[in-house]
């Protein structure tokens, strides 16, 4: 998990170098606590403690610990909304979009608002809706400034891994199918506003049927190579039964797949109208 | 400190592009003349003459088709395709997400010629769910461009390839799962043409077989999912020619003129099934099998079309008349949609074709109509009724709506043999409208619906002797409905049928 952790925050220590060194400094590595052995930790405000377990990554790959670990933490319950987001800018008016970076943000930022920040109208039918077309950049800083991180993808997919009733629900067929149909409709204009759909057995909202989120790690999860240069772990992703971790069509996790492609198509300056974010935080 | 940081990266970066460019420029004259003098034996993989000019390819929508590329040297060619995923019918009443290259099913027609530097911009729609990408079977190169060209929604790729072989070839998503991204549409045609070019004909059209799997059964109202088990298990709900059932009859029927050859660009995006392409009252002339250059057959009357493969199949129409193009696969025809049409307008020709010269009684066995079946009839008639009486459902469900579900059925189901106007074929099909047979005897048709009937039958006073298979994927309603439609359809004015006496008619026999 460290190990995975590291070659992502190297590889954005790289960009973030380059390009913004004020940046850096505001970087903290992630450490991870033992849970405490007796009793539930208190989650901060708006969170959920989620036990630590064990996350089975979808491709085996060499240098990848599998299955993973996924130490205790905590996870936000909802998505990040626009009003949230709202407030970050009126405090970080460097991430307004008429100053943020290009580098940090592609031209499509905050789209939505149409200003710096959204028109009365805009704000109330947005308000409650999670934030949209924000980048990855802008994902971490946000919670930067909460004093939280994004989760990692592990972290992401093994909380997402739950169904209503039970920790894992991948092998409860209906509920795989009601997961793929949202895949399969046409997307919304926007997500729905939070708490929409039905918590899952962790006590989190909206992972399915909404939108995409980021996770921090979001290229260089399985591929120590990052994505774009590395052809062959790319190509192996593209047609991707023969990198399979299970050989049996009936146990593809077809929803995480496709979560995993989307993704590898994404760059940290990339924003987009259904993807949105929310954080993690490291037990105390 | 934006600005500052921009013009950094400019002022290092144009340079760089500017010694890329100069470097491209020297490959590809040092190129020519080495590859011209060493063409590869045997083959028609050869770099080509000086790639010269630029151009935006001319795009289309199936069936058309872009026209011959006249010029006589290769150029740098702008293909700009756009991802769209968009609601759209695939068949009446039945709507589907597709996943599209352009918007429709199958994505657009590329053109270009052989040696030209394709210059491909995917872009993915702003609206998009999915991330997507393309892999064309035209490249040479890993992934086919797949792997140059992933797209995030609301973004662009591009990438470039030279067209070394000529021949029609097939693209499509390789975004994982790969045969969902196929099975929801994200397939097309690119044609590349020999540097000689086709030699010329008539008419040229573009069609491109697929399948679709949907949670609901074949025909099942209302807006559609994909069903990844039933796709695992290779069981189509529907098999179409261009995205659709019924995409290319009536008035969108493919169309020729008595004496003109005609040239079908055929595609199989599958995503699992093989085609057996045949041209009912057709013989292909020439078919370039697989897609390939040469003509490797001539006189073929079905030629195998793999998925994610092509065949370019001619053929001069002698004979006015419509042409049924099939899966001989027949049943994905008959019953899964797997059916266009190809309406060739022009004067008779009676030696080729003469019609139907004779047409006389043939006394075969054939089981007596007996006392038993009328007597079966005549009770069953009688509890239908009681039933209707019983249930206000059925009272309440006016004629009306029954008549306007029936038609969306009709037209799926039963128009291909009895004609949209229900006038039939001649000799062949017997008519529905104003038919006495019909109207005679509801039990009777119901019957017919439900179990088919062979032998002859004499409707309006003209002997008919030929199959009609059961319907045998339609509910109890949709047959009701259908019935009703035909009674009360072309001038036939009769009562409506109800789904009990569906019912009552199937299981009177099982």
């Amino acid at each position: 998990m460290k190990i995975i952790n590291r070659q992502s925050w190297v590889g954005m220590v790289f960009l973030v170098t380059l390009e913004c060194c004020s940046f850096l400094s505001a970087m903290v590595w992630p450490s991870w606590a033992a849970p405490a052995e007796d009793g539930v930790p208190e989650p901060p405000s708006g969170m959920q403690y989620i036990v630590g377990g064990v996350y089975a990554p979808l491709f085996k790959e060499a240098g990848v610990e599998q299955p993973t670990p996924v130490a205790p933490f905590y996870l936000d319950i909802y998505p990040v909304t626009n009003a949230q987001y709202a407030a970050f800018i009126k405090a970080n008016p460097r991430w307004r979009r008429s100053q943020v970076s290009p580098l940090l943000a592609d031209v499509a930022y905050l789209r939505h608002w149409q200003a710096d920040t959204p028109s009365p109208e805009a704000a109330t039918a947005v308000a409650q809706r999670p934030v949209t077309y924000v980048s990855w950049f802008a994902a971490h800083a946000y919670c930067r400034w909460q004093q939280k991180r994004l989760p990692s993808t592990a972290e992401w997919e093994y909380v997402a891994l739950a169904s209503a009733t039970a920790p894992d629900g991948s092998k409860e067929a209906a509920y795989q199918t009601r997961l793929l149909e949202w895949y399969a409709l046409p997307a919304a204009a926007m997500p729905p506003p939070i708490g929409s759909g039905q918590k899952n057995y962790w006590g989190i909202s909206d992972l399915h049927g909404s939108m995409w989120e980021w996770v921090a790690d979001f290229q260089t999860a399985f591929s120590p190579g990052a994505s774009r240069g590395d052809a062959e772990a790319e190509r192996d992703r593209f047609c991707s039964s023969g990198a399979l971790g299970v050989s049996e069509p009936e146990l593809v996790n077809y929803p995480a797949l496709m979560r995993d492609a989307y993704r590898r198509s994404l760059r940290g300056t990339y924003t987009v109208h259904n993807l949105g974010f929310r954080c993690a935080k490291d037990l105390p | 400190m934006t600005r500052s940081t921009l013009s950094w990266r400019s002022r290092r970066v144009v340079p760089l592009l500017r010694l890329g460019l100069v470097l491209c420029i020297g490959l590809v004259i040092v190129a020519t003349p080495t590859t011209a003098q060493t063409p590869k034996p045997g083959g028609t993989p050869v770099a080509s003459a000086e790639v010269m000019g630029q151009e935006t390819a001319v795009l289309t929508d199936a069936p058309l088709v872009p026209p011959p590329i006249s010029r006589d040297h290769p150029t740098k060619v702008i293909v700009n395709v756009e991802v769209r995923e968009v609601v759209q019918r695939l068949a009446d009443g039945v709507d589907y997400t597709f996943w599209t290259f352009g918007g429709r099913v199958p994505g657009k027609f590329i053109r270009v010629k052989q040696g030209d530097v394709v210059e491909l911009h995917l872009n993915n729609h702003p609206h998009s769910k999915m991330p997507h990408n393309i892999d064309l079977h035209a490249v040479t190169g890993p992934g086919g461009g797949a792997t140059s060209t992933f797209t995030a929604p609301g973004h662009s790729s591009q990438f470039s390839f030279t067209a070394l072989n000529p021949g029609l070839y097939v693209y499509h998503c390789a975004t994982a799962p790969v045969g969902m991204h196929v099975a929801n549409g994200m397939y097309g045609l690119i044609l590349v043409e020999p540097r000689e070019g086709l030699p010329p004909v008539d008419r040229e059209y573009y069609v491109m077989q697929s399948e679709f799997y949907t949670r609901g059964r074949h025909g099942e109202e209302g807006l559609q999912s994909f069903d990844m088990e039933k796709a695992i298990d290779e069981r189509p709900t529907y098999v179409v020619f261009n995205g659709s059932v019924n995409a290319l009859v009536g008035d969108n029927a493919l169309k020729a003129n008595v004496g003109e050859t005609v040239r079908l660009f055929i595609g199989n995006g599958g995503p699992n099934l093989v085609s057996s392409f045949h041209v009912i009252g057709e013989i292909f002339d020439r078919v370039y099998a697989e897609g390939g250059t040469a003509v490797r057959q001539e006189n073929v009357q079905t030629t195998l079309i793999p998925a994610g493969g092509s065949a370019i199949v001619e053929f001069k129409v002698e004979v006015p008349g419509t042409y049924i193009l099939v899966d001989h696969s027949i049943l994905r025809t008959f019953n899964k949609g797997a059916l266009a049409m190809l309406k060739v307008d022009g004067p008779e020709n009676k030696l080729v074709y003469s019609g139907k010269e004779v047409d006389e009684t043939y006394l075969g066995e054939r089981a007596p109509e007996g006392q038993v079946a009328a007597q079966r009839i005549a009770t069953l008639e009688k509890r239908v009724e009681e039933t209707i009486k019983q249930t206000p459902a059925i009272v309440t469900m006016t004629k009306e709506i029954q008549i306007e579900k029936g038609k969306l059925v009709f037209m799926q189901t039963c128009a291909v043999c009895h004609q949209t106007n229900g006038q039939g074929l001649p000799q062949v099909f017997p008519p529905l409208a104003g038919s006495d047979f019909l109207m005679a005897d509801k039990a009777r048709s119901i019957r017919i619906v439900l179990r088919g009937t062979s032998g002859p039958i004499t409707v309006n006073g003209t002997t008919y002797d030929s199959v009609m298979p059961p319907v045998v994927q339609l509910t109890d309603e949709q047959v009701a409905h259908v019935l009703t439609y035909v009674r009360n359809s072309w001038g036939n004015t009769g009562d409506a049928v109800s789904p009990d006496e569906v019912r009552l008619g199937r299981e009177d026999h099982q």
